[in-house]
């Protein structure tokens, strides 16, 4: 009913616009930060002028060095914070707040300590007001797909990091976003079990037309699961180059590993986040200001 | 599960020593002349006396009455404080607003204050459930404070974001997070409301423990005066045995500290 909904926004609008389904639009948002209690409040510029356009049904991966305001872009894309400047709109309608459109699966766990596993992965199931009969259903499908099964009556204390991470991919899973707002969630699970999760993640999306955010410190990662990754710079936060990801879908670990054109990609990618590296360490050193090094990467390096 | 059953037996027996060893030093203490048995009889008296009130029915009567104006109050004290802790904790210019009032308010002792309730409400019920009411709210009223503003804001966020309502938030996040350290207030408080009541008793009133308590003194029954504080010690002690008991059921999903 919900896709049928949109379809018909399409037709009336008719504009190209509309077959995006996140438009990030000037994004800047700053940070007041209190260094002591003394002095005044001064203010960190986490993200300037970012704009993104994510197609409907896309996975987009974000790569970028530690501080350049990845969790910053995710949560103000969940309307967890309002931007100071810029706009966000979903489905071609401005966006304020959170809603149930958009799942976040957060870089700390963020599982309620009180609630044993099966009432974590329930909780926005409660919220969407769907019976207790069709939540324990749902519940006990999710637990099993993230490889679970068995801890549903334990409490989060109880489980390592990686499995908790795993229940909060599940609980996002669970009550079904369009929009899946992705903050490293594959970080602390061991290698085997990871490429296992993105296997699963590709095949949910695959089969459920999700649109797909993904903030990720690995360029493998980034590159296996995504139509374009979206390489961030930091001080000040911007997205300095998106890079298109031409691998054939659908894509699995097994076989897309050693493929040549793969790690072609990833060196691109590589050398492109380099280059954010070195921009930083030039700008401290000589005290320039940003220089856009986009062109300074040149194909020869790359091949 | 026989060695079992014997080994818990063995640990309570243990833990048990110290009080029977306390009781021989209080027996032998007045009967080998160290002390006057006129103030202080030996325990097998005091015993004898607490077995005397029991059978006439005459501590039971004292006791219902204590334990109903401290339910009273202590209900009160509940009804009111958690609420009023979770508006104040939640609502930042709340807080600020009426914190230095409860800065000064909770050093106001209770006890200094039961004249003015006698003044206000009469040497009758109302000012016992009062001064009761008043002493159990500061605890419960402070530890619900920061209970919410301990709840760690990643799950607020996380609530948030899956669309949950204010009151959703409230219910299923701020409230469970709140709560070991709501229940912390209400065991603090409920051995605070024996204490004192006991002690608004004894200034006026014509029944209750306190009571029994003043009046045995008056009338120079030594041992019942003594079997009266022990049977409020061991209510007290019931109190928080309790309360452990229920807390522990209710935080089951809190992690446990190792003990090193
Ligand atoms: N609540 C906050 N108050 C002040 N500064 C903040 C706050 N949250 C983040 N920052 C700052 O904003 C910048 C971006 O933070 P953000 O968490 O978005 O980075 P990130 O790209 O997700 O980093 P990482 O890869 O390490 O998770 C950092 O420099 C951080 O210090
Ligand atoms: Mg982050």
């Amino acid at each position: 009913m919900l896709s049928q909904k949109r379809r018909n926004l399409n037709i009336v609008t008719g504009d190209s616009e509309i077959s995006s389904k996140i438009v990030v639009e000037n994004i800047s948002h700053q940070y007041h930060i209190k260094k002591s209690k003394a002095e005044k409040k001064k203010e960190f510029t986490a993200l300037k002028e970012v704009s993104l356009k994510v197609k409907k049904g896309e996975f987009i991966a974000i790569v970028g060095p530690s501080g350049c305001g990845k969790s910053t872009l995710l949560d103000i894309l969940a309307g967890l914070i309002n931007a100071k400047c810029g706009k966000i709109f979903i489905d071609g309608k401005l966006a304020h707040g959170p809603a149930l459109d958009r799942g976040i699966v957060m870089q700390g766990y963020a599982l309620f300590p009180w609630r044993t596993i099966r009432k974590n992965v329930e909780f926005g199931l409660e919220i969407k007001g769907i019976p207790k009969k069709e939540r324990a259903e749902l519940s006990r499908s999710f637990i099993e797909l993230v490889g679970l099964k068995g801890f549903e009556e334990r409490y989060p204390h109880e489980l390592s990091g990686g499995m908790k991470q795993r229940i909060a991919i599940a609980r996002a899973l669970a009550y079904d976003p369009d929009v899946l707002l992705m903050d490293e969630p594959f970080a602390a699970v061991d290698a085997q079990t990871r490429e296992v999760l993105q296997d699963e993640l590709l095949r949910i999306w695959e089969k459920t037309n999700k649109t797909i955010v993904f903030v990720t410190h690995s360029i493998d990662e980034a590159v296996f699961l995504a139509d374009r990754v979206a390489v961030m710079t930091s001080n000040p936060g911007t997205i300095k180059e998106i890079i298109k990801i031409k691998l054939p879908r659908p894509r699995r670990n097994a076989d897309m590993r050693q493929s040549a054109d793969f790690n072609w990609i990833r060196h691109k990618v590589w050398q492109s986040l380099q280059n954010t590296v070195t921009t930083i360490n030039e700008e401290r050193e000589s005290g320039l200001t940003y220089k856009d090094l986009a062109e300074e990467i040149s194909p020869s390096v790359v091949l | 599960m026989l060695l079992n059953l014997f080994k818990k037996l063995l640990g309570h027996t243990y833990s048990l020593l110290a009080v029977a060893i306390f009781l021989l030093i209080w027996e032998f203490i007045p009967k080998l002349g160290l002390a006057d048995t006129t103030f202080l009889p030996p325990f097998s008296k005091v015993a004898a006396a607490l077995w005397k009130l029991t059978v006439t029915g005459v501590l039971f009567k004292h006791l219902i009455i204590s334990l109903q104006r401290a339910v009273l109050g202590f209900g009160l004290g509940l009804l009111i404080s958690i609420p009023l802790g979770l508006l104040i904790g939640w609502f930042k210019g709340v807080e600020r607003f009426v914190d230095p009032l409860l800065q000064t308010f909770r050093q106001t002792s209770a006890l200094a204050l039961f004249p003015v309730f006698i003044l206000l409400f009469g040497i009758g019920e109302v000012s016992k459930v009062a001064i009761i009411f008043w002493s159990v709210q500061w605890p419960i009223l402070l530890n619900t404070i920061s209970g919410v503003k301990s709840v760690e804001p990643l799950l607020i966020k996380s609530a948030r974001s899956m669309g949950a309502s204010s009151f959703t938030l409230l219910l299923k996040v701020i409230v469970p997070g709140a709560f070991p350290s709501i229940f912390t207030g209400i065991r603090l408080s409920a051995t605070y409301s024996i204490l004192i009541l006991i002690a608004a008793e004894m200034i006026g009133s014509n029944a209750g423990l306190g009571f029994l308590l003043y009046e045995s003194e008056i009338k120079f029954e030594i041992p019942e005066m003594y079997a009266a504080i022990v049977t409020m010690s061991l209510l007290g002690l019931a109190v928080n045995y309790l309360l452990v008991a229920v807390g522990g059921r209710l935080t089951r999903w809190k992690e446990e500290i190792p003990n090193t």
